[in-house]
């Protein structure tokens, strides 16, 4: 049964259009929204109402879930599922995180679009499953081997797990590339107001598939179809174009070339570069009280919500404190992070974890201002007041 | 459509171009296996646009890249898990999983014990070898008692495994194995997997004289046959004797590896009814709908 996206349908399953929904329901709704035909899952907490909510609503549109053995068949499936036709997606958190990271790097290196959320929750290991953390912030950056570029949104509320959902499914379908919603066990098991966007104000980006002369198509070159672009159209299994897909190194037409150093070469710049190229036009940030403010929180998803609350005690008493919130976090936004740092004295990172956006931060602002981590962990989020006290330095 | 006679046109109509040379050493027998593969497809009649093929890692599963069609070479073990993907996007794809045997009981035991359970409707073509061929020869869970790998200096103490005896457990609707000195039995068989609803395995007993023959004593290809015709019986043999032969009949085949066709069966697979359960779904919201008017 081939799904095709039908948006009357979509809305009809998802019901009324303003709700009080769980964040992970959110991201059921944001991948139904974007057409989302495959969902290949294991359960795990905190994310686990992700492929409950899969396992009821895809069937009525149309689409395929199926509970793998794991969560390396799932994202294995989700791929198969995509060079099938479909848009796929999958949803875990850190323990599946770590065993899907085998096949992050295949999706990678084979380009093949599909969505990832992680509801992180605190570890290592099987740490706190049920409670929220931000621990796998670099994993999505570096936990597969090799060299690579990573699409991550972090959402701070469940109407955003809705829209970054949709929004990685064309990041990924743009570039080619896996994205990952890096949502939280907070956010994950929150339950907000959300509103169900209309189909007009719904942007939606698919793949370029393929129309060129079969004899012709070269499945992994750049520019061959479209001018300056590293990204090739892609030739959906089934169409003709018997393109063979591998993750070893290939040359451009997709043939293993194991044993050349410039095929691998030009392969890994180009699947790299079709992302760095465009890192400043991808920026996705929100400013709040920048314009005059001395000290800045720089932060993403649930931890975004107390230190707004702290920067807001802080106004009150006259602090000049503003706040960056990074919408999405892969790829980072250097140039925008050194302006900043440019023009106040001091950065605060707060994040659920020991420390691990700070350091692109500090990559980027240690040469302009201070630069300070304030780190928690043990699934609690940070009460406003503990992060005002970095204000005043420790 | 011209009728193909001779094993050059056959390799003409299915060979990818460019491919070439294979990464197959002397008296392998993965050749064979495709060579089966190609005739059962070629007989079938069937439109290779629309035969996927999907791979892990080893020699096997170099395999899709030598053939003129879609293939996905993917991670060691996990082939079985991107096909199911691909057949869950389009089920009118015929899906065919080569493997090998570390590549799908070893690393890829689970995602193959699934699938079979879930009776995913693919076909998966296993070359066993007893052997990791492809880095080298190191033991493999097939490997026979005694047999020497580079992690075995000393010999296998552990049991094989049999994979078709496991698959017949998990219910899957075809079964079969076979070697690769007897062309007939073999296509005959694939044509039947490949045309079955529901999961399939072909396991194929096929020579690795470099990995495996030659720390064996088995270097010598026709070495290596003659302990295939001795060590393997075809089950119907097996199960006469079993039932009327001599004690000292018994005692001779008992430790054989039997080749035939061991399950044949007509279980739902998983699409079928994953079909039927968007179906019912259908007929209820109508119903639903209908009453509330």
């Amino acid at each position: 049964m081939k799904c095709k996206r039908d948006p009357k349908r979509i809305r009809e399953v998802l019901g009324k259009k303003v709700q009080f929904i769980l964040g992970d329901m959110a991201c059921v709704y944001g991948g139904l929204l974007a057409g989302v035909s495959f969902f290949g899952g294991y359960p795990i907490t905190p994310a686990s109402e992700v492929a409950e909510g899969m396992a009821r609503m895809l069937p009525r549109v149309g689409g395929t879930y199926i509970q793998m053995e794991d969560e390396i068949g799932s994202i294995a499936a989700v791929i198969g599922a995509t060079w099938g036709g479909a848009k796929s997606m999958t949803a875990t958190s850190g323990p599946g995180f770590s065993l899907m990271m085998e096949n992050y790097g295949f999706a990678v290196m084979t380009e093949t679009p599909c969505v990832i959320v992680n509801v992180q929750r605190t570890g290592p290991s099987t740490g706190q499953p049920t409670l929220g953390a931000q621990g796998d912030m670099m994993q999505v950056r570096w936990g597969t081997h090799g060299d690579f570029e990573a699409l991550a949104l972090a959402p701070s509320t469940v109407q955003e797990c809705i829209d970054f959902t949709v929004e990685a499914f064309n990041l990924s379908e743009k570039y080619r590339n896996p994205a990952c919603v890096m949502t939280d066990g907070e956010v994950g098991h929150l339950r907000e107001r959300i509103i169900i966007p209309d189909e007009k104000d719904l942007k939606l980006i698919n793949r370029v598939t393929a129309t060129i002369d079969k004899k012709k198509y070269i499945p992994f070159t750049n520019s061959q179809t479209r001018k300056n672009c590293k990204v090739p159209d892609f030739a959906t299994f089934g169409t003709g174009y018997r393109t063979y897909v591998t993750g070893l190194t290939h040359n451009e037409k997709g043939f293993p070339a194991t044993d050349k150093q410039p095929d691998h070469e030009r392969l890994v710049k180009r699947i790299t570069e079709k992302i760095t190229d465009d890192a400043d036009k991808l920026v996705m940030v929100e400013k709040i009280n920048l314009d005059d403010a001395d000290i800045a929180f720089v932060t993403y998803g649930a931890t975004a919500r107390p230190a707004e609350s702290a920067m807001e005690i802080a106004r009150k008493e006259g602090k000049k404190v503003g706040l960056l919130r990074l919408k999405l976090v892969w790829p980072f936004p250097d140039k925008l992070i050194t302006k900043l740092a440019k023009d106040v004295d001091k950065i605060i990172v707060p994040e659920m974890n020991l420390g691990q956006i700070v350091h692109p931060v500090k990559e980027v602002a240690c040469k302009h201002c201070e630069v300070i981590s304030a780190p928690k962990i043990g699934g609690e989020m940070h009460l406003p007041m503990e992060l005002h006290k970095y204000l005043e330095g420790k | 459509m011209v009728e193909i006679k001779t094993a050059d046109e056959l390799n003409k109509k299915f060979l990818r171009e460019g491919m070439w040379p294979t990464i197959f050493c002397n008296g392998c027998g993965h050749g064979v296996v495709l060579e089966y593969t190609f005739w059962a497809l070629e007989e079938l009649g069937w439109d290779m646009d629309n035969v996927i093929f999907a791979s892990g890692i080893g020699c096997s599963s170099r395999l899709p890249g030598y053939i003129n069609a879609d293939g996905l070479h993917t991670t060691h073990g996990r082939a079985i898990a991107f096909a199911t993907g691909i057949k869950a996007a389009n089920p009118d794809f015929n899906v065919i999983v080569f493997t090998g045997d570390g590549d799908c009981s070893g690393i890829g035991g689970n995602h193959f014990i699934h699938a079979a359970r879930r009776n995913i409707d693919i076909t998966v073509i296993m070359i066993n070898n007893f052997i990791y061929g492809m880095t080298g020869g190191q033991l493999a869970p097939t490997a026979p008692l005694g047999s020497i790998a580079t992690t075995a200096p000393y010999g296998n103490i552990e049991h094989p495994f049999d994979i078709s005896n496991l698959a017949c457990a998990l219910g899957a609707n075809y079964v079969a194995r076979w070697g690769v000195s007897h062309p007939y039995q073999p296509i005959k068989s694939l044509k039947e997997g490949l045309q079955k609803k529901g999961f399939s395995l072909l396991e194929f007993l096929a020579p690795c004289p470099t990995a495996y023959g030659r720390r064996n004593k088995l270097g010598d290809i026709k070495k290596h046959w003659a302990w295939y015709d001795n060590n393997t019986i075809l089950k119907e043999d097996y199960e006469k004797i079993m039932k009327y032969g001599t004690e000292e009949e018994k005692a001779q085949v008992k430790d054989k590896i039997q080749l035939g066709v061991f399950q044949d069966i007509q279980k739902s697979g998983f699409f079928e009814s994953y079909e039927k359960l968007v179906n019912r779904l259908k007929e209820k919201e109508t119903k639903a709908k209908g009453a509330k008017k």
